[in-house]
């Protein structure tokens, strides 16, 4: 069996980075991501980052991704991609399949950085051809270069809905309105304003009825919402739309934490089920360490603090770094996570991790349902 | 209704913003104008100014605060706010028309001379302007800087364009 | 090549330049480029529905865009169930819409089991 001092598994933000931090207090990393490419969701980020220069506010994600796969690269990281990580077990060994074969890596400690996934909706049409994730059509236009379609619907005003909308803009389509059931815009204002200025209508307290059309979408009814989130007949507005987008929402992509016997708690602040961990992003299985959106779903600025932690954490405890040295190097990335969750945006990450570490005891009085000891 | 609801500031917000040079100010020189008003955990325009007219301070969760007094209108700030909510105001003209330079990230580009439409914040066609310069440089990091004349009145209303073609 | 093509655009600038090859969609030669994903190619050629649902045969195209979902699968190369949208492209590749969890090649009758 192949040996790894640390194995991280997903070469999004917060993996890339927490392999970084491994690797440099000296530790020997081996990243494994199921793409074919590196970076994760970082190179459809084609905007410029919020935060403050530590965060390389100013900064366009696609290029923060670029500096992070070349620190990585400049520090010998191993990665390997197109392999998928299908399980953990005794805590240490990780099974992967490739394309032509499947293999173990035994790990003295593991960082799970596997991201999120995109939240669905439902209403009359929504398995309809032509209504998507936003962020699947975000990695269609500025990843692969192809427009999902021509005159788009966003559902969702949070950020990563106006931030898409954007960006649909930019590469040419038509946003026909952002909608959202929530009486408020729910990303940040400035974002709000840059696409209603282009024309676009942000209809809040408005939700999707239906979509219609004979093989894909031709047609989007939204209607308004009440105080009860029932639609209101008669409040109907026709959308001619070939696209609806879908930014719903990401819950942690948690699986292996799951199989390898992690406590949970179900903190929606957080997406959803999250892996209760510590402040050294530790999870209750000794050795495991999450980053990142499966350790509860937030920017992408967080899981690279997130992951620096991980993997400084993981390097001291696999003997790389004293304790002493690793809290120096850990404190400024902590400091910074705390500037980036500040304000009314941050509350619910900060509510959120708050409440995770206010609620340990919960999580060590469930029955394990799921998975390993 | 306000930018929560609809996405955009009326004028009588943005007037009341801490970013907001007073008209005063406005006349007197050329200057920024911060359209940015919530607790936001941003503070890129702060790092920029060299001028040291725009302050966040701490906490980064701050608004940002103009003093006029003290910002030359250079527009540094406004290419780099990733918000794209600084714009940069010249009033003091004496031909009824007043210069705007707005962030602008959409293509094709405005060609130098060029008249556009004119649209307010929740992006209606207001009037038309007359392009006076286009500018990108590898500062501004793919934001360009589109300037425009535009009719006095519309200083405080235009903040983005639309090509005609 | 089309207008669903991005060729152009604000931040990302010109369309990195890549081979030029030619995927069969059914008895249809759709032109795609080196490297992307089956999915991006039918999504430039117009193609809507990648397959159809085993049940009530309702038709089905992209959701996640990044490997998770499935929604996406299609036959390709005589393989059904192939994610689409992780997939890259290759010169000559044949897809086909797939019908329900779609049939195997020695199921059809040739190939090797």
């Amino acid at each position: 069996m192949k040996q790894a001092e640390i194995v991280v598994v997903g070469a999004g933000p917060a993996g890339l980075s927490a392999a970084a931090a491994a690797a440099q207090a000296g530790a020997q990393v081996l990243v494994i991501d199921e793409n074919a490419e590196p970076g994760g969701q970082l190179f459809k980020q084609i905007h410029k980052f919020f935060g403050a220069s530590e965060h390389r506010a100013g900064q366009r994600g696609v290029d923060i991704g670029h500096e992070l796969l070349e620190e990585v690269e400049g520090l010998g990281v191993d990665v390997v991609l197109d392999a998928s990580v299908w399980g953990i077990y005794d805590g240490s060994t990780v099974a992967v399949a490739s394309q032509e074969y499947s293999w173990r890596v035994k790990a003295d400690r593991i960082v799970l950085a596997t991201g999120a996934t995109e939240n669905g909706l439902s209403f009359r049409g929504w398995t309809l051809p032509g209504v998507m994730g936003a962020g699947c059509a975000q990695t269609m236009m500025n990843v692969h270069r192809v427009l999902p379609g021509q005159r788009v619907v966003m559902v969702g005003s949070g950020n990563v809905g106006l931030i898409v909308a954007y960006q649909l803009l930019q590469a040419g389509a038509e946003v026909v309105a952002v909608v959202d059931a929530l009486p408020r815009v729910g990303g940040y204002p400035v974002h709000a304003a840059k696409i209603a200025r282009a024309g676009v209508p942000i209809y809040t307290s408005y939700s999707v009825k239906e979509a219609d059309g004979d093989e894909c979408v031709e047609k989007v009814t939204i209607w308004r919402v009440d105080d009860r989130w029932q639609g209101v007949p008669g409040s109907e507005i026709e959308l001619d739309a070939d696209t609806v987008t879908l930014a719903v929402g990401l819950s942690p992509m948690a699986e292996l934490a799951w199989v390898a016997g992690c406590r949970f708690l179900h903190i929606p602040e957080l997406g959803g089920h999250v892996p209760v961990h510590s402040a050294y992003m530790e999870t209750t299985v000794p050795g495991i360490y999450v980053a990142g959106d499966v350790s509860g779903v937030e920017e992408a600025s967080c899981a690279m603090e997130e992951g620096r932690l991980a993997g400084l954490w993981a390097a001291s405890a696999a003997g790389r770094l004293s304790v002493a040295a690793a809290v120096a190097a850990a404190a400024p990335h902590e400091a910074s996570l705390a500037r980036l969750r500040s304000g009314p945006f941050g509350a619910a990450a900060r509510g959120g991790k708050l409440a995770m570490d206010g609620r340990r005891d919960e999580a060590w009085g469930q029955t394990l349902t799921r998975g390993g000891a | 209704m306000s930018i929560l609801e609809d996405g955009y500031f009326t004028l009588e917000e943005v007037l009341a913003l801490p970013g907001c040079p007073s008209p005063e100010a406005m006349r007197g020189r050329r200057v920024a104008v911060v359209e940015c008003g919530h607790e936001l955990p941003c503070n890129p325009c702060e790092t920029a100014c060299k001028a040291g007219a725009l302050t966040v301070g701490t906490p980064i969760t701050n608004v940002p605060k103009i003093d006029a007094a003290c910002c030359d209108g250079c527009g540094i700030c406004m290419v780099d706010c990733p918000g794209l909510a600084i714009f940069i105001l010249d009033l003091t003209r004496d031909d009824g028309r007043a210069e705007l330079w707005l962030p602008h990230e959409f293509l094709p580009l405005p060609e130098m001379g060029e008249a556009v439409l004119l649209c307010d914040r929740a992006g209606s066609v207001v009037g038309e302007g007359q392009v006076t310069k286009v500018r990108q440089a590898k500062r501004f990091d793919r934001t360009a800087v589109v300037q425009v004349l535009v009719p006095e009145e519309l200083a405080m209303t235009a903040r983005a364009i639309a090509l005609r073609r | 090549m089309n207008e669903r093509r991005i060729e152009i655009h604000p931040i990302l600038g010109l369309r990195p330049e890549r081979r030029h090859v030619t995927i069969h969609f059914g008895d249809r030669p759709l032109p795609a480029y080196e490297g992307e994903p089956i999915a991006a190619a039918l999504l430039a050629a117009g193609v809507r529905v990648f397959r159809k649902t085993s049940k009530r045969g309702e038709p089905r195209q992209l959701f996640c865009g990044i490997g998770r979902c499935t929604d996406c699968v299609m036959i390709v190369d005589d393989l059904p169930g192939v994610r689409t949208c992780v997939t890259p492209v290759r010169d000559g590749m044949r897809v086909e819409e797939q019908d329900g969890r779609g049939r195997w090649e020695r199921e059809r009758g040739g190939g090797e089991p």
